[in-house]
């Protein structure tokens, strides 16, 4: 099936994994709340929103109070409530659980931005102007939510995007059943309305010096994220039909087409790249989506709550076993073969290492990589900022290593530290590198002998 | 964003929502945070002469799951030494000079000593006095509270006493458990009051323990009748306010009091002729932090209705609140339930069938599926299937077409 034909009105990819709330569960679930005082939940939520206070505004009937409460802690608070681990974030903490079920903090936050998203209103400001300006490099949520905050403050700001629309990931790169690209577009938009200056289809590094943003503005704000996915480094990784998960991803998302899948897919990798990926193949059409780790269920990085939603959409898991090389008719993939694998520990690490004679192949008519995205290393390089493995290297207040360059969001994003990256995180950081930027930019002139 | 600024017989407060003269006012403390916290005033814990109040005090009546629908207390007025009050009292009126800080007060019925208290309690710098002629319990026995309450010419008499001494703005709480509220709110207007505030709390037993057989709350296993307030006496004061802002002799501005909770109540009160409201139980039950989405609610109301000022909309619905007699008897409205919305389960069937005029009809389906039809013949219009109905908006009330009402909406 083509993409560009899936990407009609209706079709599957369209239909998101969540349905409209009825007034009726609204309101229930915003009654059954019981508005705790200090609330578990709002310092589970990585951006601190006051979520006893939404609800009881969703229980009183003032749904814009409500979202504005929201977006006023969390600029893409509407792609949080469809992609945030609620699980593991408020929804885990909700004091309900004990005895009774969480709150569906998530579902109500939906409700509440959805409410606000259809109707044309002011919800934020932009402060008086000080005259200090700031480039953000990329627009994804942790430049749009650094962008807000810079705006609200009075900063005169301009976000550079190497894309035609703002939005990163959440416009590009999570599923559009998870995240409909709308969500992720009014978003940005509700930033530019606050008279930000956005430079699309401009990459820095290759459009825009590094120098000439060093000269123009008083203080940058690295947020470009992560790159592609890396290569496996196998043989016949050049097929046609060996796909980039994030790549791939992207068209679905846009409409473009990228040829046919065929009815076998195999997916490598184990992270919430990697389900996304298997999820969009199956509601693309493909018979058969088998998904290829080569540890256990247990070492996965995606999400439960994604791997039961893989699996109730008919995706298969293929445990321990890795990928040798690809083998194809000489131009597209026709094959892959595999090798088995044994879990050993060494030096406290957990590594899947391959079995003897244990080599098998399977059929495939599309293999879709998806092991994670590369460090965009060369960037970081040219900007002068020290990293640790490719994460760029941030102080709490999210300063570089460079007096007047700070990072949020992915670009900081160190495997060995944290889990799995996230939007709220990449918002929340933003939050942070706002601050920081603003208390740098009010000594800016006392400090900056000492800087030059 | 509207003008929240209002006027009550010339008490200014930043916003329309004070504390009620109850528990959360009993302390400067409080009365500190409860500012901060965004209210516009408040009213401090009735003073007057020293009582001891019991232990345990309160009970509460929880409805289906939903916690606190009203509380009833047997608590007495202050019990925290007059100087201690006023030397706070001064200090947060030093801290927030522009919020309003009201003096409950409550005395027997002796000239001297109500002029005593009043010039004592005025010298703090308070905005207004509030005399306490509600309470139910405890003090009403001593001749006190809503024994005043009950006979308009007490609640004049002592009126006139404190008017002729108080130089700021006296309102007059007036207490529920009477027939007929306008009398005593047209002898509180009598005797000079400048406003008057509604309701106290209703005479109340809220519970009986069913294993000990003792009443709630019980001190040592006795208990005696308490006062009911909480979003459950919302509907009783509201009538009482209503009636007090269409009676032409009380011709005082109106602080409603009773069951508010959210900026909705406060709407309503508002539209039915209070200038400010109060509350208590409701921060009882959640806190002072309440107080932001009802002056975040009221703003966005004020905006969508275009009104400028919370000022506009006090008594906005007073017109349309009126005698029975009045009420035109040809107009008619009828059930209408949406298809579509149903999902059957019957309630406003056997409600009409069982408790009103048997006019909805089972309807069956060629296919087998059921449909509920009303009889607009039979209907009688009087709202109880739209009542049960668990969705809203599936049953509406429909008027009949020579019934469309004419006149503009209000506000
Ligand atoms: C498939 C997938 C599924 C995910 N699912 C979830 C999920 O369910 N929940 C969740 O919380 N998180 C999820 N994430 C993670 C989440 O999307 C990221 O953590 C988040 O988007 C990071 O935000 P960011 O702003 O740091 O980077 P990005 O969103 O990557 O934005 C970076 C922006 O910078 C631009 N850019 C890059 N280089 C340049 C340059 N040189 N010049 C100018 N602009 C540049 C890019 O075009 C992009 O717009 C998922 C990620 C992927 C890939
Ligand atoms: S942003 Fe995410 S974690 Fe925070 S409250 Fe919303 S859904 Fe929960």
């Amino acid at each position: 099936m083509r993409l560009a034909q899936a990407q009609e009105e209706n079709s599957a990819l369209h239909e998101t994994i969540y349905g409209e709330l009825t007034r009726m569960q609204v309101m229930r679930e915003a009654n059954r709340c019981l508005y705790c005082y200090d609330a578990p939940c709002v310092k589970a939520c990585p951006t601190h929103i006051d979520i006893p206070s939404f609800i009881r505004k969703i229980a009183t009937d003032n749904v814009l109070g409500s979202a504005r409460v929201i977006l006023q802690e969390n600029p893409v608070g509407a792609s949080c409530a469809r992609v945030c681990p609620t699980e593991d974030l408020c929804e885990g903490a909700c004091v309900l659980g004990e005895q009774d079920e969480p709150i569906h903090i998530g579902d109500l936050q939906r409700y509440a931005t959805d409410f606000v998203r259809a109707r044309d209103v002011e919800l934020f400001v932009p402060g008086a102007l000080t005259g200090m300006k700031v480039a953000v490099v990329g627009g994804g949520p942790a430049g749009l939510s650094a962008a807000r905050e810079l705006a609200v403050m009075g900063h005169d700001v301009t976000i550079y995007e190497a894309k035609a629309k703002l939005g990163g990931l959440c416009t590009y790169g999570i599923v559009p059943f998870r995240l409909p690209m709308d969500v992720a577009l009014w978003e940005a938009e509700q930033v530019v309305r606050l008279g930000v200056h956005v430079r699309r289809n401009t990459v820095v590094g290759k459009d825009v010096s590094v120098d000439e943003l060093l000269h123009s503005y008083h203080a940058i704000l690295l947020a470009y994220g992560l790159g592609k996915v890396p290569r496996l480094g196998l043989e016949g990784e050049d097929l046609a039909g060996v796909l980039d998960a994030i790549e791939f991803i992207e068209k679905v998302k846009t409409g473009e087409d990228a040829g046919q899948i065929g009815d076998k897919v195999a997916i490598i990798g184990a992270g919430n790249t990697a389900i996304d990926a298997a999820t969009s193949a199956k509601r693309l059409g493909a018979k058969e989506v088998t998904l290829f780790y080569r540890k256990t269920a247990r070492e996965m990085t995606a999400y439960p709550f994604e791997v039961e939603f893989a699996k109730q959409e008919g995706v298969q898991f293929r445990f321990q076993c890795t990928p040798l090389r690809f083998v194809g008719d000489g131009q597209r993939v026709q094959r892959m073969e595999l090798v088995e694998t044994e879990l050993k520990e060494v030096e406290g690490r957990l590594l899947a290492v391959p079995k003897p004679d244990s080599m098998f192949s399977v059929e495939v008519d599309t293999v879709i990589r998806a092991i994670g995205q590369t460090k965009l290393s060369e960037l970081a390089d040219l900007f002068g900022v020290s990293e640790h493995e490719g994460a760029i290297r941030v102080d709490n207040g999210c300063r570089t290593s460079h007096p007047k360059i700070f990072a949020a969001g992915d670009v900081t994003f160190d495997k060995g530290v944290a889990g799995e990256a996230m939007v709220v995180e990449a918002a929340e950081q933003g939050k942070i590198a706002a601050k920081s930027v603003d208390r740098f930019l009010a000594t800016y002139w006392e400090t900056q002998e000492q800087i030059f | 964003m509207a003008d929240l600024v209002v006027n009550l017989a010339g008490i200014r407060s930043p916003n329309p929502f004070w504390l009620a003269s109850a528990p959360p006012t009993n302390s400067g403390y409080q009365g500190m945070h409860a500012f901060e916290a965004g209210w516009g005033g408040a009213v401090w814990k009735t003073l007057g002469d020293p009582i001891v109040n019991v232990s345990s005090r309160f009970g509460a009546l929880h409805i289906n799951g939903q916690r606190m629908i009203g509380i009833n207390n047997i608590e007495l007025i202050t019990d925290r030494p007059l100087e201690v009050n006023l030397k706070e009292m001064r200090e947060v009126k030093r801290q927030f000079p522009h919020h309003a800080l009201i003096a409950s007060l409550m005395m027997d019925c002796n000239r001297e000593r109500w002029h005593e208290l009043v010039k004592r309690v005025q010298d703090v710098g308070v905005d207004g006095f509030e005399l306490n002629f509600g309470c139910p319990h405890g003090m009403s026995e001593r001749g006190m509270g809503s024994a005043v309450g009950q006979v308009p010419d007490l609640v004049t008499m002592t009126t006139e006493w404190v008017v002729e001494v108080a130089e700021v703005p006296v309102i007059v709480k007036l207490t529920p458990n009477i027939t007929d509220i306008r009398y005593t709110a047209r002898a509180a207007v009598k005797g000079g009051a400048h406003a008057v505030s509604m309701i106290n709390t209703i005479n109340s037993l809220i519970g009986v323990d069913l294993e000990t057989g003792y009443p709630i709350p019980n001190v040592a296993g006795q208990g005696a009748h308490g006062g009911y307030c909480g979003p459950a006496v919302k509907p009783i004061a509201l009538n009482m306010v209503a009636e007090c802002a269409r009676d032409a002799s009380v011709s005082v501005p109106i602080s409603g009091i009773g069951g508010i909770a959210t900026w909705q109540d406060a709407a309503e009160f508002m539209r039915m002729g209070a200038t400010t409201v109060q509350v208590c139980t409701a921060v009882m039950h959640h806190g002072f932090r309440i107080v932001e989405d009802m002056i975040d609610g009221l703003n966005q109301y004020l905006d969508r209705h275009q009104m400028a000022s919370a000022m506009d909309l006090v008594g906005t619905s007073v017109a349309r609140f009126t005698d029975f007699g009045r009420l035109d008897l040809n107009y008619k409205v009828v059930a209408h339930i949406d298809e579509k919305q149903c999902i059957h389960c019957n309630k406003c069937y056997i409600a009409c069938e069982d408790a009103a005029h048997q006019c909805i009809l089972r309807m069956v389906d060629g296919d087998g599926s059921e449909r509920l039809v009303v009889d607009e013949t039979e209907c009688v219009g009087c709202n109880l299937c739209a009542m049960v109905c668990p969705v809203e908006d599936c049953i509406s009330m429909i008027p009949l077409e020579s019934h469309i009402i004419k006149t503009a909406h209000v506000g």
